[in-house]
Order: C-alpha cells, then structure tokens, then sequence
C-alpha cells in the first residue's frame, strides 16, 4: 500500500452499505482500520465526518472524510488507481453501464425490499417484495448484458455493481433463512442464484460480509423490537 | 476537424436533468441532435433507449443509449475529455464532494418539488416547502465550503455541482410563480442567491433554460394529470 495512508471505516458490522465499501478496499487490497460505531449513540468523529446524514459508512482517508457507499466507492477506485485491480472499467460506455446499474441496484431493489422489512403491514410487506422481485428479475437480464458470459457484472472480474449487490448477500441469506423466501430463486433468476454462489466464495467477500447466523439474530430482534413498540402504542392509543 | 458525432438527447425542455445534461454538452460544445419528447405520450424511440426506466434524458451515442443524467454527465467528461473546460474536478476527493452535494440535490430538492406540486392538502405542501427551505440552508453551506470564496461551487467557472444544482432554478421560479414563496432568498441564503444570480447569466444557462412561463404551463399539465388519476382510484 502506498506509503502514508491512514484509512479508517467508520461503520456498523450489519450494514450492507458499510459492507460494501469493506468489499471494494479488500477487493483492491488496502489495509484499514475498522471502526465500528454504537449507531445508539453516534462518536463525535462520525458527527463531525457526515454532517448532513450523520449515518454510517463513512471512509476517513489521512483525515478528510467521504461520505455515501457507492460514492466511496468509486473514491477508492480513483484515488488508488495504481493499486490493486479497477473496479470501474475503462470504456465510458461501460463505465456509464455500471454506473447506471448501481445506482438501480439502490432505487429499485434496495428501498422497496427494506420497505418490506420494516412493513407495519401486510400490503405495504406484499408491496415491498413484489417490487423487490421484480427488480430482481431486472437484474437477471443485466447480468446476462454485462458479463459478457462471464462470472461478474464486471464480465471476467468484480466490478462496482458486483460489490453494490455483493454488499447484500448476508442479508439476502439470512431472509432465507428467516422466511424461506429466496430473493434469488434459482428457478426464476439461474444467473443471479449461480453469481451468488461464486461470488460468495471469493476471500475478500468472505472477509467482508457479515456471518448469516449474527444477521438473522439481529433482524430477529429487531423485528421484535419492532412489534413490542407497535403493540405498546397501541395499548397508549386505547389508554 | 473531427467529424461531427452520431450524438442524439432525447429530451423534456423543462426537466432539470434534462436541462442539466444540455448545459454539460454546452460546456463542451459537442454538437448534438435535440429531440423533444412528450412523457404523457412516449415515443417508441424513448421506450427502446430507456426500457428499464423509460425517462428521460436518455443520450443516444453512435446508437448507444446512455440513462441517468448523472451517468450521462459523466460520460460527456470523460468521452469529451480532450474538449473544454473539464465538468468533475480532476482530484478524487474533490470529485467524491462533487459527487455527494449531487447526489443530495437529487434526493431532496427535486422529490421535495414535486411534494409541493402535488400536495393535496395546505398542511402538506407547507411540510414540503419547509423541506424545501431546510435544503436550500444546507446547500448555502456546501456553497461556501465548495467554492473557497469564488463565484462558483467549481471555482471561477461552472463545474458538476453548479450545473447539478443550477438545473433546478427554473423549478424554484415555478413555485415563486404559482404559491408565491421565494426560496433563493437574499435574506436566508445570500451566498446561493448570489450565485443563482451569476449562474443565470452564464451562456450555459442562457442558451438552455426556458422561460418560466413554459415550466409553469408543464407543471399545471402534470397536476392536472396527477389529479385526473387520484379521481380514477
């Protein structure tokens, strides 16, 4: 690694979000410091490091921060261009392609599926996964355009689009497990199913991405969590 | 000289990201066919070239469409590279900035717009237009740290971040035009208001922005729309 650099990670081990950008700096292999943030009770370096958000994750690089998965992401690549391998291609068609992709991966599949895992409802839940779903299905379609036949978004290695949905993949498993729902249904999306399963073996990922087993202990809580305040207010609502 | 590009912009005259896709192929000065769509009556051209968000601005290169105005203004830098002034700045993390007040501008101004348009109740466009007020505050802050004292976010010309926000103007004159409220205060927000003020002038916004009249005859267009199809359900 170039000589002097001071990476730190602000981030909390279950987000997707912080996951991701611990993917593209194992990806081209640069050394970090992690920092893991009580999100309950946010440290005055990560206040001062994301005003406007306050949300993790947040790259500190010699001191200056920068802030939004993807954006740090695309940091990464740019300001370590000489290290490791690129993860936006060279082509500014294809780079627009990735670009385009990764930002689809977060409207389309991203919001609507936290939608579903935050519903107070069974129709706003529904609502969630069918446009999860179909975003999904989307997807199928990109995967076939971009690999070219190859493994990745990225065609023969990971690219910006293999580490925003990579990002995902513990929490993916761990609706799974959780619900027997299969977000990628090797049925309905082969292409999808089988780059989760390379993708998932790759040593960067695996150091990465959260064990499944801790993830669905937290989301189990949370949506404890959740129902305990639902049913507490509405004890307050007949009170 | 360099043959001219296979270069079409399908368009909407009054969309900031479309207005924001011109201003960058104006920075550069790549000539390019303009083709004006209608939304309420898609083309097949524009189903064909964005079928997965079928929107515009979709820019059309040697028959290769090109979807998102912050993908397509990026694609502009870097395929015109060699041409005119550079729209992302060449350092990294001045790029990351760039790139975040951008993505800010897109998440909340333009949402809290269209809130204010379509709010049904008074309660409701007053919750939009105070989001409204809270994000021009927090631009006025990024101006001053991203301009250092010059005329613009770039510096002493446009960059990325004047035309991502600067895009918006014609949709903050819309509002002033129809509920009377005035979000690019000299009071509030005097280092935007004056940069609103140069940013109009520059040819950039000259040549592309239409004239409020024609935003505001769209945007009774789009609540007529909406409310035609609140009425259906």
């Amino acid at each position: 690694m170039a000589g002097g650099d001071d990476l730190k990670l602000l981030g909390a081990w279950a987000s997707p979000f912080v996951t991701r950008v611990k993917l593209a700096l194992n990806f081209k292999g640069l050394s970090f410091e992690d920092v893991e943030e009580d999100l309950s009770n946010k440290s005055e370096l990560l206040l001062s490091s994301n005003p406007v958000h306050k949300k993790v994750p947040v790259l500190v690089h010699n001191g200056k921060p920068i802030c939004e998965s993807v954006i740090i992401v695309q940091y990464i690549d740019e300001a370590f261009a000489g290290i490791g391998p690129a993860l936006l291609p060279s082509d500014p068609y294809e780079r627009a392609i990735a670009r385009f992709w990764a930002a689809y991966v977060d409207d389309k599949l991203v919001a609507p599926w936290v939608q579903s895992l935050r519903a107070k409802t069974e129709e706003e839940k529904s609502e969630g996964l069918k446009q999860t779903f179909a975003a999904v299905e989307t997807l199928e379609g990109a995967l076939r355009e971009c690999s070219k036949g190859e493994g990745y978004f990225g065609g023969e290695t990971v690219g910006l689009v293999d580490i925003s949905l990579g990002s995902l993949l513990s929490w993916l498993n761990a609706t799974e497990v959780i619900s027997g729902t299969k977000i990628f249904d090797p049925v309905k999306t082969p292409l999808l199913a089988a780059w989760m399963e390379r993708f998932s073996k790759l040593d960067a990922a695996k150091a990465a991405l959260p064990e499944v087993d801790r993830v669905v202990e937290f989301a189990k809580k949370r949506q404890a969590q959740a129902a305990a305040a639902a049913a507490a207010s509405e004890t307050n609502v007949r009170a | 000289m360099a043959a001219k590009p296979d270069l079409k912009l399908l368009g909407m005259s009054v969309s900031p990201f479309v207005i924001r896709v011109r201003m960058a192929l104006h920075m550069k000065g790549v000539s390019h066919e303009y083709i004006e769509q209608d939304l309420f009556n898609k083309s097949e051209l524009l189903l064909e070239s964005s079928p997965v968000e079928k929107k515009v601005p979709v820019l059309i290169h040697d028959g290769k469409p090109v979807c998102d105005s912050p993908a397509i203004v990026q694609y502009i830098d870097e395929v015109w590279a060699a041409t005119g002034p550079p729209i992302l700045p060449a350092d990294p993390y001045e790029r990351a900035v760039a790139r975040f007040w951008t993505a800010y501008v897109d998440d909340k101004l333009f949402p809290a717009y269209v809130g204010t348009a379509k709010a049904a109740t008074e309660e409701e466009r007053t919750q939009q237009i105070n989001e409204m007020f809270a994000v021009m505050g927090q631009l006025e802050e990024a101006f001053a740290q991203c301009s250092n004292g010059k005329a613009f976010f770039a510096g002493d010309s446009i960059g990325n971040l004047d035309i991502a926000v600067g895009c918006n103007l014609l949709l903050l004159e819309v509002l002033r035009s129809m509920y009377g409220v005035e979000f690019v205060d000299t009071g509030r927000t005097p280092l935007l208001a004056a940069w609103a003020k140069r940013f109009g002038e520059t040819d950039a916004a000259r040549e592309v922005v239409p004239d409020v009249h024609v935003a505001v005859e769209y945007a009774k267009k789009r609540q007529a729309y909406w409310a035609a199809a609140a009425a259906t359900k």
